[in-house]
Parts: structure tokens; C-alpha cells; sequence
């Protein structure tokens, strides 16, 4: 699960990273956002979406995307 | 009337709530994994950083067994006081509108604010005046309240702001200045500054105060 702050909400944290680029030498770079990524396994991966709005993310302020891989 | 207040593995402001509360009344702690809330009257989910802060802010401490038992004080009409990451959980508990994120000028914050008493007719500011201004100290990293604007607007239209900072006193970028909010029902409010830390002169301010005894003086909740 790729957990993200939503579309037009400040996000401090990619703020600090996008001033910090440039510093070292990588131009160009704009919106940088800043989430987390939860890994886990799961047998019922349609539980997934319910643990993403039920505590892994939180809807009001963040933006969720599930990715599901084979092992 | 009894206080009760919380603690959660990583608290770290409750024998100050505590202490406060019992200027007022009698007070005692609540533990986390304790469904019992012990016949109190009130509930104060006290500051700190409750289970770590693990994934955010009072994202975990939401589902302790304490705060199945609070949610139900709060749905038949008890008063729950919220302060800062106390206020982070019921966020997350959906007892209080909006989010607390990080400040917009990311660092942790330590200092004294003014507060404004905007609704002096909450059971959390009764004993205040209107407009009254509360020297109260914040401490946080996470404290940006923010609501989307059509929330911001049904929480202005039902009362539900009840304090904000001063004007240039803003800390974190919350939106509107908010400092703190209750439910529309009102009988549940979270702040981020915190009050407990403001009862005695000693440590610079007994503006706090007034937040306990206006609850300690609210009738039993029926």
C-alpha cells in the first residue's frame, strides 16, 4: 500500500526534500510528496482496501494506493 | 464529580492532567487496556505520544479497549477532553472533526501562545469570558488542525470552535487559526495547547485552569 498526503494538502516533509535537492545538484524537480509504504501478505487481498480506511490511512488528509504482487 | 484521565504506553502528560484535574476534583488514571472507565464523570485523553506514534498519530491508540469504553461515555452525553495527542486520538476516533498533521514549519514547537476563548458557553470554557486570552504553552510536532473547507463550514455554523490562537500567534499553520474544537453535540473537545501545564504560577501561567474548573463545574452528565 503506497499511502500519500492528498492533493492540495501541505506536506512539510516533501517541502524540506525538494529544497534539498537542488543543494546537491538535482534540478529540476517539483511536488515532491512524501508517504510510506506498507508491505505485507495476505491471503484475501479484498480485505486491503478496508485496512487502508479503517487504519492504515487516514481518507480525510491522505490518498491510498494498493498494489498487489505474486511472490 | 470525578476525572478520569488516560494513559497509554508513550503518555507523558498525565500525572500533569491528573494533577489538574484534582485542583477542581477528585481524579484518578485510567489504563489503557482497562475497559472499566471506574464510574468516572469526565474523561481527559491526556498528551504524549500513545503507542509511539506508530503509523501517525493516534492512529493505534484509537483501538485500545480504554477508548471503546470513552466512545461510549461520549455517545450517552460524558464530557471527554482531548489534549494534543489526546486530541490526535479522538481525530482519528472520529469523536472530533478534522486531522492534526505535521506543522507547516515542520519543527517541534515549545513555547507559550495566546488563545482566545471564541465560545465561552462550552462545558469546557463556561468559567471563561468571551475573548478572554489564554497564556497556554504548546508543545508538538504534529499539530496543524485541518478540516476540508465544507467541514470547516458546518463546525463554524454549529459552534463548534471554541478556541484559536491570537492573531500572530499561530504556531503550526492550523487552518483558521483553530486551537480547539468540540463536537457538534459539544460534550467532547480537543485542543492542542496544553492547559495542564498552565495551573500554577510557577511554571508562568494559571490560564489553564480555567478549562478544569469549568468541566469539574458542569452538572454530572445526565
Amino acid at each position: 500500500m503506497l499511502i500519500r498526503p492528498k492533493e492540495g494538502i501541505l506536506d512539510p516533509q516533501g517541502q524540506a526534500v525538494e529544497r534539498a535537492l537542488p543543494a546537491l545538484g538535482f534540478t529540476g524537480v517539483e511536488e515532491v510528496r512524501v508517504g510510506r509504504v506498507v508491505e505485507l501478505e495476505i491471503e484475501d487481498a479484498s480485505l486491503l482496501d478496508a485496512m487502508c480506511q479503517k487504519l492504515l490511512a487516514n481518507p480525510l488528509v491522505e490518498d491510498y494506493e494498493i498494489q498487489l504482487v505474486d511472490p | 464529580m470525578k476525572f478520569g484521565v488516560v494513559r497509554f504506553p508513550g503518555s507523558c502528560d498525565e500525572t500533569d492532567a491528573l494533577l489538574a484535574c484534582r485542583r477542581y476534583a477528585d481524579a484518578e488514571i485510567l489504563w489503557h487496556g482497562d475497559r472499566d472507565l471506574h464510574g468516572v464523570d469526565a474523561v481527559v485523553v491526556p498528551g504524549g505520544f500513545s503507542y509511539g506514534d506508530y503509523l501517525r498519530v493516534g492512529a493505534i491508540a484509537r483501538f485500545s479497549p480504554v477508548m471503546e469504553a470513552v466512545g461510549e461515555l461520549a455517545a450517552s452525553g460524558g464530557h471527554v477532553l482531548g489534549i494534543c495527542n489526546g486530541f490526535q486520538v479522538l481525530c482519528e476516533a472520529g469523536l472530533l472533526p478534522g486531522a492534526l498533521l505535521p506543522n507547516a514549519g515542520r519543527r517541534f514547537l515549545c513555547r507559550q501562545v495566546d488563545v482566545e476563548v471564541v465560545r465561552a458557553d462550552s462545558p469546557f470554557t463556561r468559567m471563561a469570558a468571551p475573548g478572554q486570552i489564554l497564556s497556554i504553552p504548546v508543545k508538538h510536532t504534529t499539530g496543524r488542525y485541518y478540516a476540508p473547507g465544507e467541514v470547516l463550514e458546518s463546525m463554524n455554523a454549529h459552534g463548534q470552535i471554541i478556541l484559536r490562537y491570537a492573531e500572530g500567534h499561530n504556531p503550526n499553520g492550523s487552518v483558521g487559526d483553530v486551537a480547539g474544537v468540540s463536537n457538534e453535540a459539544g460534550n467532547v473537545m480537543g485542543l492542542m495547547p496544553h492547559p495542564e501545564h498552565a495551573v500554577d504560577a510557577l511554571t508562568g501561567s494559571e490560564d489553564g485552569g480555567v478549562i478544569f474548573e469549568s468541566l469539574a463545574s458542569v452538572a454530572i452528565a445526565a
